[in-house]
């Protein structure tokens, strides 16, 4: 039984979902943030004002593009924006947690180490 | 016309034995699969108890050379992980087998097969742990393993491989289990069983499993970490390469934190169900008693650098996990209080169960004391590593955990095996370990502030030890011998028939509802709930104690099938990490049969008509 | 069958299938995992007593292009869920082999990484780059792994017509943990590849 391509489908729980056009957008969007990344990448070691400029906020930056990409997967790839806001939950708690514990250790050992440079 | 509780797919080609050996290896049933680890980890526990009056009788004199040094850190390695992982946490799993699907009004837990595969697997790993001791290596490198002690060039034995691998198997139990309670608990609830109307059993089983989902995984991590030290040669934990053994501390203690409450939350619960019913009345500040529960869960994941104020982290992480750490109290004092308030004003059933739920909070209130102690860094400094840690936490996880769950064994009794225990032993029982207890480690708070460490195999004459020794040793033996008298009443009350009353206690929860010990699929329709104690609610409905249960054909009603792929699938992972002990003489190939057992398993598994 | 009684097999408290809810735990105790191993490779790194470095030795573009594929991937087992639901068997099927094409060529990039740096002289052994990187993007390549072979697993249900639209949350768990691999890869790439 052939469907007419749907800008809307509604799967067994009766939750509707973005159709093909939107997934391809979002594809498209996340491309462009991968290589915002690479690119950004690439001029802060290329040398001369460029560098001097964006080395210090290298890692601020890719950290805010990869949350973008991370965020899109999960809030439309995994459908976390339409289902059932437990399913958020579970995904958002622990990685709440994780957070505090990469920091933390990172700041701890950041102390132990005397502060030479850990990152970057 | 059916008249056991037996159902069929119409069509089965194969006659399904509920009884004999091949119905317990196959079984998906919660009830059987909880009388399963509750007989294994009691099993444990007894070996574990063992393992520790070989140590009592080591310390019991000065300069004692009843066990040599080696032999000593095995024993008192394997008494701490046994204790911990093939003891306490499977009578756990006991009771979440047993009582959760019940308490819930559900038939059973979410993944029936899963659940047994989960038994299986906690199964394999202790025997992996314990079959150290056939090649006289069992674990020596203590309970926390600590590197780099734990490296290959001072650990060149199979002791901590055994260690790894065992913790590993049993780690996979644990999280499959996880997974399962909370589904069950978050989708299987019976009509009108409202979150804020589930027995406090239940609420604090919920908590328990987010917690072993958070933390299993980090100690997951620094065990493979230490396991590619040992077998493939990376230097996580070697210093001259700049590896840091600190590091280790910090990822076990991630885990090791929430691990205590993994152990103590279940204690909680127990004891919030058997308070209300032995006072008769209702559990007093419900929604107290879950918001400090998973104030306690969330906060238990900020404090873990207490077991670390003397490794020299700075000012600032000793005030932060200080101060962290003193804030975890006030939710536990909220708990104690609203113990008693319950029992304030009740009508007191002076019975065993009671009895225990009792001394639990009395030596819980002791272990918490002691434990804010260690809060403070520099008082610390002269606790830490001395015989007053090990004061406080025995006090917190047999007074607490181990009186607890002894509460909830003769509360439940009845329900599982459908006998009652007998009063006067469960009472000398009682005393004889309260005062066996005490004698065994309220001296250790003494002996530790007075310069005993911890973790050694024995302690020259003249410092003043032996006296607290010998009352502890002396203590140790009256502890092992109420065990005895638990097990004679067992033993005792076996003999009699299975015709216990549905509900001796006269208690407030769903199970007392069935039948003692319930059917094979528990309600034979589900049940509506209206309050937080429905069987008191529909008592006082019914204006007086309900009728005994009749126990009903069940026809109909579909189970899930029994099925052998559970302990297939489990036996690929001790393969798996059996491969990793004989890598030395076969190579990969070991691992390799495990991981291709584990997946034929699973496939097979999948594919299962259910 | 009474009424109640089967009401008590099909009906969930939430309303939620019990195995997406299922899913969506172990992904949540999964995001724990891969935390601890970047803490690891986070804390060790510039501590190396001993090169290689990673500026030394790793390679922006093929990993891109690594990244690149599993970023599509997951744009394609987006559509093949889709199709699944909409009971497009084309669809699905087209869909869902690409997906597992790009997690093969994944795999592929990665082992022929491995290789490459093992001849350039790091190793497990050589220092803590070595021991942390190969680890966690190590176990990170398993995880695309069984990824694959649960995909491939699918996919050979639906070319068996086993996966009509009610099914289709066999594909969606599939899916959920696919997405999750590639969500995981999202932090490595800056974190070890452009954070240098």
């Amino acid at each position: 039984m052939a469907h007419a391509p749907q800008a809307e489908v509604h799967d067994a729980a009766g939750h509707s979902h973005p159709g093909p056009a939107m997934y391809i957008k979002i594809g498209v969007v996340l491309f462009i943030l991968t290589a915002l990344e690479v690119g950004l990448y690439e001029l802060a070691h290329r040398g001369g004002s460029i560098e001097t400029i964006l080395k210090p906020m290298l890692v601020p930056l890719l950290l805010i593009l990869s949350a973008g990409k991370f965020a899109l997967v999960a809030m439309y790839y995994m459908h976390l924006k339409q289902d059932s806001k437990l399913f958020s939950g579970l995904f958002v708690f622990p990685l709440i947690i994780a957070a505090v514990i990469i920091v933390s250790l990172i700041a701890l050992f950041a102390y132990h180490y005397g502060f030479q440079r850990v990152i970057g | 016309m059916a008249t056991s509780a037996v159902s069929h797919a119409p069509h089965a080609a194969v006659h399904v034995e509920k009884t004999g050996l091949w119905s317990w290896i196959t079984t998906v049933d919660h009830k059987k699969i909880g009388i399963l680890y509750g007989a294994t980890a009691f099993a444990f526990f007894l070996i574990g108890g063992l393992e520790a009056l070989l140590l009592r009788i080591q310390l019991g004199t000065a300069e004692n050379t009843f066990l040599t040094p080696e032999a000593y850190n095995q024993l008192f390695t394997m008494h701490g992980t046994t204790m911990i992982f093939l003891a306490i946490m499977p009578l756990s799993a006991m009771f979440f087998n047993f009582f959760i699907p019940l308490m819930i009004g559900a038939r059973d837990v979410a993944f029936p097969r899963l659940n047994a595969f989960s038994y299986w697997v906690f199964l394999f790993g202790g025997l992996f742990l314990n079959a150290s001791f056939l090649f006289g290596a069992a674990p020596n490198g203590g309970w926390f393993g600590y590197a780099n002690l734990t490296s290959k060039q001072y650990s060149p034995g199979l002791n901590i491989d055994f260690w790894v691998g065992g913790l590993q198997i049993l780690g996979i139990a644990s999280l499959a289990a996880a997974v399962n309670f909370f589904t069950t608990i978050v989708n299987m609830r019976a009509k009108g069983m409202k979150l804020m109307r589930m027995p406090m059993f239940v609420w604090m089983s919920f908590i328990t499993q987010v917690l072993l989902l958070l933390a299993f995984p980090v100690i997951t991590v620094a065990l493979i970490l230490l396991m590619f030290d040992r077998s493939f040669g990376s230097h996580f934990f070697v210093p001259a390469s700049g590896g840091d053994p600190l590091l280790w501390q910090h990822l076990f203690w991630i885990f090791g934190h929430p691990e205590v409450y993994i152990l103590i939350l279940p204690a909680f619960g127990i004891v919030s169900e058997v308070l209300p019913v032995f006072s008769r009345k209702p559990l007093f500040g419900y929604a107290a008693m879950v918001f400090s529960g998973i104030f306690i869960a969330f906060l238990g994941f900020g404090v873990w650098s207490h077991h670390m104020f003397a490794t020299g982290m700075g000012p600032i992480a000793d005030t932060v996990f200080a101060l962290s750490t003193m804030l975890i109290a006030i939710p536990t004092g909220v708990k104690i209080f609203n113990w008693l308030g319950t029992l304030a004003g009740g009508s007191l059933q002076m019975k065993t169960p009671l009895y225990f739920s009792l001394g639990f909070i009395a030596m819980f209130i002791i272990g918490g004391l002691s434990g804010v102690m260690h809060a403070s860094p520099p008082a610390d400094l002269q606790q830490t590593d001395s015989y007053f840690v090990v004061a406080h936490f025995h006090y917190v996880m047999f007074g607490g955990s181990i009186f607890a769950l002894t509460a909830g064994a003769y509360y439940w009794w009845p329900k599982m095996f459908g006998r009652m225990l007998h009063e006067g032993l469960g009472k000398a029982h009682f005393w004889l370990m309260l005062i066996g207890f005490n004698l065994t480690f309220f001296p250790m708070h003494f002996v530790g502030l007075h310069g005993m460490p911890r973790r050694v195999y024995t302690y020259p004459e003249g410092l003043g030890f032996e006296i607290y020794n010998q009352i502890e040793t002396a203590g140790s033996m009256i502890l092992g011998f109420s065990f005895l008298i638990f097990l004679y009443n067992v033993f005792r009350t076996w003999r009699g028939p299975a015709n216990a009353p549905a509900d001796p206690w006269n208690g407030a929860t769903l199970e007392w509802s069935l039948p003692s010990p319930p059917q094979e699929f528990n309600f034979a329709e589900e049940p509506e709930v209206h309050s937080r104690d429905p069987l008191w609610e529909t008592k006082r409905e019914h204006g007086g104690p309900l009728p005994e249960p009749k126990r009903v054909s069940g026809a109909g009603i579909h189970l899930p099938n029994p099925s052998y792929w559970p302990i297939v699938t489990a036996l690929g992972i001790p393969t798996v990490f059996t491969g990793v002990l004989l890598l030395p003489q076969i190579g990969p190939w070991g691992i390799v049969a495990g991981v291709l057992l584990t997946f034929f398993g699973t496939f097979n598994w999948a594919f299962e008509k259910p | 069958m009474t009424h109640a009684a089967h009401a008590l097999e099909h009906h969930t408290s939430t309303g939620l299938d019990n195995r997406k809810v299922a899913i969506w735990t172990f992904i949540g105790s999964e995001c724990l995992f891969f935390a601890s191993l970047i803490s690891t490779y986070l804390v060790y790194k510039g501590r190396d007593t001993t090169g290689p470095t990673p500026d030394e030795i790793l390679q922006i573009p093929l990993v891109t292009v690594g990244t690149a594929l599993l970023l599509f991937s997951s744009l394609f087992v987006v559509l093949a869920l889709n199709g699944a639901q909409r009971g497009n068997r084309k669809s699905l099927l087209t869909w869902l082999g690409l997906t597992i094409l790009c997690g093969i060529f994944f795999i592929s990039m990665q082992v022929y990484e491995f290789q490459h740096f093992m001849h350039e002289g790091l190793k497990l052994q050589t220092n803590l780059f070595g021991a942390s990187f190969y680890t966690l993007t190590g176990f990170h390549g398993t995880h695309v792994t069984i990824g694959v072979i649960w995909l491939i697993t699918v996919f050979i249900t639906a070319i068996r017509g086993q996966l009509p639209p009610e099914k289709s949350l066999n594909l969606e768990m599939a899916a959920l943990y696919w997405h999750f691999v590639d969500v995981v890869w999202i932090v490595i790439f800056p974190v070890v590849y452009l954070m240098k």
